[in-house]
């Protein structure tokens, strides 16, 4: 207190003037430090304006103890819904009419996903700019160029055309932007506070930008300059031995023996194709790809393979893992449908779920949809282009691009008839800048109304009504699995597929005739499908879809190794359960392992390894093929087979143009299993000729030293490995779940791999009385203040569900309901 | 006695001006509140500051202690660096106290230009 005392002192003696003085420079003081805690001028944060517990984050700290229930009202609504959460915050929405409970829908993702619903869409339009600065402008100038907002506002035009789909569009709309309307300074998310920006309005276009996200992340992922580069430096026969072109495939989603019916479009190939094809230089590379191992796994088991004699449906989609999760889960029960499943915060109706008589499932169909095209411009103006014997007129769509704290980027992006020109001397994605043009011709891009698939599906009670559904998926193509109480069973390797000519589109393509366009999308009545096979099952996993006498061209690479152990596990169960549809989901049996290991065990030179080395190829000769958390033996072979992929190509590839495609792991396994003598045993950089023994005791030796590492840091098995942690959308640590305990990975059904796996795993038995079990790795809140961000992790990983619970109406005073909404109009 | 009618004063002004206006109004309800209750600039300093403490240390810790402090677990990760709910609480309470000193200060040696 004696120091306040002098400071009193000092200011009972002062003059008048010193009065004043003393006022100004505390009034100035105060001004200042109100400032520096509002803005980022001095601190990382506006602490004051964070931290001030009636507007900043700390109102986003839920209290949820207590039941809730709450009377809303809005103008848009017809009638009466009621809302029911139950212990695990998932909503059972009961509506008197369909329109009220898609408003509804729209309304609790705004509630409980808005900031990621903002976000995605943003990052759909290229628009990520003008939250976080210049750093995402390639992103930005990359996806607009790409078209996103020209195949959103096509699809739109289609969506909005038909009667039923704009309804529910508008319904949507009205719903998100009800609770954006009624968002205060203290209900804004926790990010908008961090980040210091306000959630902009939702829309029909923002609806349609985000089912292009997912055309983006399921279809966007062919390698066309990859192997152009790769294909610059290799001559032809040493390209078709690094990437061959298998017409074959062990175990195709629809099995061999199956019938197909004539192709209606008979694709015709250029002339000199082979010569004309490939024009040396590759002068672009995309910036961003989506994840490559995007996939997932489906099956449906008939009655006569299941205990209770009726269907049981599984999938579990395998996408980037991320928190706030992809999925929000959710029943809906209007006077039309009962439907229960996985939702996407950003679209109506259920997407992966099931209703009272029927469940239905997606894997990706991972077809080559989109192809770059040559474009040779008259001049440096872009204003005319080289196109069957004539200049053809270009049209412009000038991006304007806003960039928080910088001023607007303008990109000026040429339109062909093939589509945008995605690379050009202003843009070369990775490679900055090209000197080629290149035009982007994408499924996406065409006109489509997915969502109906997804509101038929909902409504869906049979067979027929799911193949009429199925036909409304044009882009993203997926394998469509389908289960219902009546018994049967079915798969659709669905989408609108462009009918090609063997290698059309395996690279960028000529622009400057039609020859090297698309002639024509296979027709619906050829998608292959099976109904009620005699097998008793149907499934996918992302494996080649059909056997080699299908007749259209269907591209180089297809994932195997997931779909054979799905099938032979499916081929050798009888009287399934539920439960063991659990465990297979959850199975971490690496066949990929269990066909190389031999290989490796035959060629492995023992003698020339140490005592350290033999201990690691102990593991390496007891591990059982499984890759579960603690094993050991998961971590060699994945380390041995990465030395290996390098110690194999690396020699050439280093020589490549950037950006030339790294074989498939398939191509390296079954080159060593059929020859011994392959080509690429040969490191060219040294004077010896290498043998198969040489390189893969080198490969293994290699291996070592990273596992002797590891074996120090305690980090040799495989969970810990592997790493697998679930980022929150920021990356921010705090908001992120790290060190998850979870075995699997690629190649293994439990595709879990560091920062991708099964965003949802469902198993539907379809017994009169529906028995389903579902979870994905987040929770139904998307706040991190909530104790429902993140708690379905823990179980996640140790491959538990939870029942998923159909509420019946009469059902309203049971213990696990913990709140209630009423909708009304008002 | 005027010590503490102005704590408390300083606590109730800037509860109901946060209800309509930004978090700095707390800055404006201290000033006044040290305008019009005659006190040393001293004590002005140390009622508004205590006041402010107490009422956005009670604040947030009630809020967080409902909410199991899973959102200062993870605010405290970021700000901190450390997992320490009550240190967050703590530095909260301080910005508010610190906020409504130096404008109760302003106040009370404002009030000492205008009245002897």
């Amino acid at each position: 207190m004696n120091l306040f005392k002098g400071v009193c002192i000092i200011f009972t003696a002062s003059t008048a003037v010193m009065k004043i003085v003393s006022f100004i420079l505390s009034a100035f003081i105060s001004i200042a430090l109100v400032h520096i805690l509002n803005t980022k001028t001095l601190l990382p944060a506006p602490l004051g304006k964070l931290l001030a517990p009636q507007s900043g984050v700390w109102q986003n700290a839920e209290n949820e103890e207590e039941p809730f229930s709450a009377d809303l009202q809005f103008p848009n609504l017809n009638g009466n819904t009621t809302v029911y959460f139950d212990d695990r915050l998932v909503p059972h929405v009961f509506s008197d009419n369909e329109t009220d409970a898609i408003f509804v829908q729209g309304y609790l993702h705004a509630r409980f996903r808005l900031w990621q619903m903002d976000l995605q869409t943003l990052s759909a339009a290229g628009e990520v700019s003008q939250v976080v600065g210049d750093v995402a402008l390639n992103h930005d100038r990359e996806f607009r160029r790409l078209g996103m907002v020209f195949a959103a506002e096509n699809s739109l035009k289609e969506m909005e055309a038909d009667a039923e789909t704009k309804k529910l569009c508008d319904a949507y709309t009205a719903g998100v932007n009800a609770y954006i309307n009624s968002l205060t300074e203290s209900t804004l998310p926790l990010e908008y506070k961090l980040m210091g920006y306000k959630p902009t309005l939702w829309s029909n276009l923002r609806t349609a930008l985000f089912l292009k996200y997912m055309s983006y992340d399921l279809s966007s992922n062919e390698k066309d300059f990859e192997l152009a580069a790769a294909h610059q430096y290799f001559d032809s026969t040493d390209f078709n031995l690094l990437y061959p072109v298998k017409q074959d495939s062990a175990d195709p989603i629809i099995p061999v023996g199956t019938v197909f019916p004539a192709p209606s479009i008979k694709t015709i190939p250029p002339p000199k194709v082979d010569s004309a094809y490939l024009h040396g230089e590759v002068t672009a590379m995309e910036y961003e790809k989506p994840f490559e191992e995007n996939g997932s796994n489906n099956w449906a088991v008939s009655g006569s393979k299941t205990q209770s004699g009726y269907p049981i449906l599984c999938n579990d989609p395998h996408l980037g893992l991320n928190l706030p999760s992809l999925w929000y889960e959710m029943q809906i029960n209007t006077p039309a449908y009962n439907a229960y499943g996985a939702t996407f915060p950003g679209a109506p109706s259920i997407i992966i779920g099931f209703n009272d008589s029927c469940a239905f499932g997606f894997t990706n169909g991972g077809r080559d949809v989109r192809d770059y095209y040559e474009i040779e411009f008259k001049d440096s103006s872009r204003k005319e282009y080289w196109f069957n014997n004539e200049w053809k007129t270009t049209t412009f769509r000038i991006e304007k691009i806003k960039i928080n704290g910088k001023p607007d980027f303008y990109d000026t992006v040429a339109y062909t008839i093939f589509g945008p020109v995605m690379y050009d001397r202003s843009f070369g994605g990775k490679r900055h800048t090209s000197s080629k043009n290149y035009a982007v011709r994408w499924k996406a891009h065409d006109a489509s109304n997915e969502l109906k698939l997804f509101y038929y599906l909902n409504k869906a009670h049979n067979y027929t009504d799911y193949v009429n559904a199925s036909t409304y998926l044009h882009n993203p193509g997926q394998n469509i699995v389908f289960a219902s109480k009546n018994g049967d069973i079915a798969l659709r390797t669905q989408g609108e597929w462009p009918a090609k000519w063997p290698g059309q589109g395996d690279f960028p393509m000529p622009g400057t005739d039609s020859s090297y366009m698309w002639q024509g999308m296979i027709p619906q009545s050829e998608v292959p499908f099976q109904f009620n096979p005699e097998r008793g099952f149907v499934s996918s996993a992302n494996q080649r879809p059909v056997p080699p006498d299908y007749p259209y061209y269907l591209g180089r690479e297809y994932p195997s190794s997931r779909g054979v152990m799905v099938n032979r596990l499916l081929n050798a169960k009888s009287q399934i359960t539920p439960k063991d549809m659990m465990a297979m989901q959850n199975n971490n049996y690496n066949v990929f392992a269990e066909m190389l290991l031999p290989v490796i065990f035959k060629n492995m030179d023992v003698s020339l390894l140490s005592g350290n080395e033999q201990t690691f190829y102990n593991y390496l000769q007891k591990w059982d093929r499984n890759n579960e958390a603690n094993s050991i033996g998961a971590t060699v072979f994945a380390l041995t087979l990465s030395k290996l992929k390098d110690t194999l190509y690396n020699d050439e590839l280093s020589k490549a143009p950037e950006g030339a495609l790294k074989p498939f792991e398939s191509t390296l396994m079954e080159a060593l299993l059929r020859d011994s003598a392959y080509k690429f045993i040969d490191n060219i950089n040294t004077p010896e000729k290498e043998n198969i023994h040489n390189i893969i005791t080198r490969a293994f030796k290699g291996a070592c030293i990273i596992l002797t590492d590891l074996k120090t840091k305690n980090k040799l098995e495989w969970a810990s490995f592997k790493d697998t942690h679930i980022d929150h959308l920021t990356k921010l640590p705090a908001f992120s779940r790290l060190h998850l305990p979870i075995g699997g990975g690629e190649h293994i059904i439990n595709a879990t791999k560091a920062v991708h796996g099964p965003s949802w795993r469902m198993v539907v038995s379809l017994t009169p009385q529906t028995e389903a079990y579902g979870i994905y790795p987040g929770g139904q809140n998307g706040n991190p203040g909530s104790k429902f961000y993140d708690n379905g992790i823990d179980k996640w990983v140790k491959g538990e569900y939870f029942t998923l619970w159909v509420m019946k109406k009469n059902e309203d005073k049971d213990n696990r309901i913990n709140g209630k909404w009423v909708f009304k109009r008002g | 006695m005027k010590f503490i009618v102005a704590l408390i004063l300083s606590a109730l002004l800037s509860y109901a001006a946060c209800l309509f206006l930004p978090w700095w109004s707390i800055a404006i309800a201290a000033f006044i509140v040290a305008f019009f209750v005659a006190q040393k600039p001293g004590r002005a300093f140390i009622s508004a500051f205590m006041g402010l403490f107490i009422l956005w240390g009670l604040m947030s810790y009630f809020i967080s202690s409902h909410n199991g402090h899973i959102l200062a677990n993870k605010i405290s990760m970021l700000i901190l660096k450390s997992n320490r709910p009550m240190g967050l609480i703590i530095l909260t309470a301080f910005i508010g106290g610190l906020v409504a000193a130096v404008a109760a200060l302003s106040g009370s040696l404002l009030r000492k230009i205008f009245i002897k």
